[in-house]
């Protein structure tokens, strides 16, 4: 699960992470409120799953009513990297002296959690210069080596101390919260030589889910993904028109790249699990048909086990039901591929040797329909 | 690190040469039940099912015990496969390793990261190797399968292939049987965001394969297990020919294509950098699956010309 901003710092000011006073809201009568109570200036800030607001001018100071009431709905309009603004955050603006990063992580390669942390924050992960890493096995960090941390990046007084305190919250939530990622960037310090977190990033183990009822608030599902994840099918939705299908994640990546190659655009990613019976393939184009602009679909099976006759009667019910009416561009791999082409020789579906046959026909057939 | 091939198949003197014995952890559910008749099949000498509360009982013939621990004692068993649910996953792997288990296939998917890191720091100190979780498992063709793939796609052969999926590991693999590659082993590492054997611990278990000639390595867009397997490739000398294969190219960044390892942040995870890598490494990476098996076949005729 990747935490908004606001969701991050609700976390953060759980544990004690000082964080600015803020409040959120979904619509401007309770912007209005939230600005009132707040007072100005502030800045209005959209909230939204991706980084790179502050460059698309999601991120906007705001000093009186008039601004406001141009800004607010302005930012809840806007998209970020194709992401919608899902809630706005107003928050305080506060007096910066210096901007530090610091984010606590999963480091797959080193299979242990890992410090990074620079005296240069406020810019995305890469361009962060002088990165002081430190490897922390299962995420616990001591007091010891948060305060070499501190004084490798510079920080000295009451910084340090606050930074320690800081970066061992942040291995508690990572711990506690089972988070992949948990960043803070920036770090303010303040011209008393206090820290404030300005912003939050936190992404936790969705296969954790379960030990976790009180992280579900915070999960933003369509309701597509929602009926996806209830079938155990992985579901990401794409701008395109061409849905694809497959078992396995591996194989529907590769269908996505392979399509794109060509010159098609993928509608959804839609990985119906290793297996493919004709209930999943079914309820696969259940899903399918609740989908907007979707101009013909493109199914990747590799079988082995899985008979493709099974697929195709999935096809067929789904036709005389009613509950397509696209074409099929179908590669099915496995056994008795001869019978279910039979099974749907006056179907709109048409079945292919290879998937490269497949993609250039779904690739035609689209463009000639639009 | 513990050898596989000497797990698997054990030594030619060993008495169970080729057959070593294999428990199932999990064997009387629906699951479990299902692939391990289809190992059964394939040849495998499936010794002893686990399921707590079913000791005693016996299932298509093969006895099944309360814990690992009985299991092993009874059977001598080395190897352990597991088709138990997330949930439980942690719990039963610790009792397999503790009770002496040296190779445990975890097919579970949907384990949760923390539960895998913790599993690890014990495997580690009992010298055994995980292979998953979210694997498909590992098979050498036409002698024994640990794991949920299908038999058809694979034949015997010389070539070893490495995969984070599934699936591509069955097409591709079967690409390579109709090309006329065989494989000496093929093994899915899994697609979750840590690995117990991690592409460069696949690769070392590879190479001293007596009769191997090449290595397909089947990755996918997340972590950096495909750049770490290039600078190792680089750094080890390596002669024999290894063709790549990496998907999610055109996966947009920041969205999990199903499996929980595969998401790109930036630059990290991305397919460009594990391409980018790989080329330095020498290792030519093919567009398609398709493309595999003649790029393998091209890279091999330079070598032995």
């Amino acid at each position: 699960m990747r935490l908004l901003e606001y969701q991050a710092k609700e976390l953060f000011a759980e544990y004690g992470i000082k964080v600015p006073k803020g409040f959120t809201s979904k619509n401007i009568e309770q912007g209005r409120k939230d600005a009132h109570e707040l007072g100005f200036p502030f800045v209005i800030k959209s909230q939204v799953p991706v980084g790179g607001r502050g460059k698309a001018g999601a991120i906007q100071k705001c000093h009186n009513q008039d601004e406001f009431e141009l800004k607010y709905p302005q930012i809840l309009e806007m998209s970020v990297k194709g992401e919608k603004t899902r809630a706005i955050l107003l928050e305080k603006m506060a007096e910066i002296k210096k901007e530090l990063y610091l984010s606590l992580f999963l480091n797959r390669g080193k299979r242990c959690y890992t410090i990074i942390s620079s005296a240069e924050g406020g810019v995305e992960i890469e361009s962060v210069k002088n990165q002081v890493i430190r490897e922390v096995g299962l995420g616990e960090i001591d007091k010891q080596i948060a305060e070499d941390v501190a004084k490798e990046i510079g920080l000295e007084g009451n910084s340090v101390s606050d930074f320690v305190d800081f970066l061992q919250k942040l291995s508690k939530i990572t711990i506690e919260k089972e988070a992949e990622l948990a960043e803070i960037n920036p770090v303010a310090v303040l011209s008393d030589g206090s820290l404030l977190a300005l912003d939050g990033k936190v992404i936790t183990d969705d296969n954790s889910n379960f030990r976790h009822p009180e992280m579900l608030k915070y999960q933003e599902q369509t309701e597509l993904e929602e009926r996806a994840e209830k079938s155990g099918f992985s579901l990401v939705e794409l701008n395109g028109d061409i849905a694809v299908v497959g078992n396995g994640a591996g194989l529907v990546m590769s269908t996505l790249d392979m399509l794109s190659d060509n010159g098609g655009k993928p509608a959804c990613f839609l990985d119906v699990g290793g297996g493919a019976t004709e209930e999943s393939v079914y309820e696969a184009l259940i899903l399918i048909s609740k989908m907007q602009n979707v101009k013909g679909i493109l199914v990747n099976l590799f079988g082995g086990i899985v008979r493709t006759t099974t697929v195709a009667a999935a096809f067929i019910k789904a036709y005389k039901n009613k509950l397509i009416d696209l074409t099929v561009y179908a590669r099915l791999k496995g056994a008795e591929s001869e019978k279910s082409r039979e099974m749907l020789k006056n179907t709109q579906t048409q079945l292919f040797d290879s998937v490269e046959e497949a993609i250039n026909a779904a690739v035609i057939g689209v463009r000639k329909n639009a | 690190m513990p050898n596989i091939a000497e797990i698997l198949q054990g030594n030619p003197n060993d008495s169970d040469y080729n057959k070593k014995p294999v428990i199932v952890q999990g064997m009387t559910g629906n699951y479990g039940a299902y692939h391990t008749q289809r190992m059964l099949d394939y040849g495998t000498n499936i010794v002893a099912g686990v399921t707590p509360g079913k000791g005693g009982k016996k299932h298509e013939n093969i006895p099944v015990y309360n814990t690992v621990k009985e299991a092993v004692d009874a059977t001598g068993s080395k190897i352990s496969i597991m088709f138990v649910p997330a949930k439980f996953f942690l719990g039963a792997a610790k009792e397999a390793i503790e009770a002496g288990i040296k190779l445990l296939v975890a097919i579970p998917e949907h384990v949760p990261v923390r539960d895998t890191l913790e599993l690890l720091e014990l495997s580690k100190k009992n010298d055994a190797i995980i292979i998953g979780p979210n694997t498909p498992g590992v098979l050498i063709p036409e002698l024994i399968k640990l794991g949920i793939m299908p038999a058809s796609p694979f034949k015997s052969g010389n070539i070893g292939v490495l995969s984070k999926s599934g699936t591509l590991l069955y097409e591709i693999s079967n690409n390579l049987s109709e090309a006329g590659f065989g494989q000496c082993i093929t093994l899915g590492i899994g697609g979750d965001p840590i690995n117990g054997t991690r592409l460069i611990d696949a690769f070392d278990m590879l190479v001293n394969f007596p009769n191997l000639e090449g290595i397909v390595v089947v990755g996918e867009i997340g972590g950096d297990a495909e750049e770490i397997l290039a600078q190792h490739v680089i750094n080890s000398n390596f002669k024999k020919p290894i063709v790549a294969y990496i998907a999610g190219r055109a996966a947009p960044k920041e969205k999990r294509m199903g499996h929980a390892g595969a998401i790109v942040y930036g630059n990290y995870g991305s397919a460009e950098s594990k391409v980018s890598m790989f080329n330095k490494a020498n290792v030519p990476v093919a567009k398609r699956p398709a493309e595999v098996a003649m790029l393998l076949a091209g890279k091999l005729k330079k070598t032995s010309a």
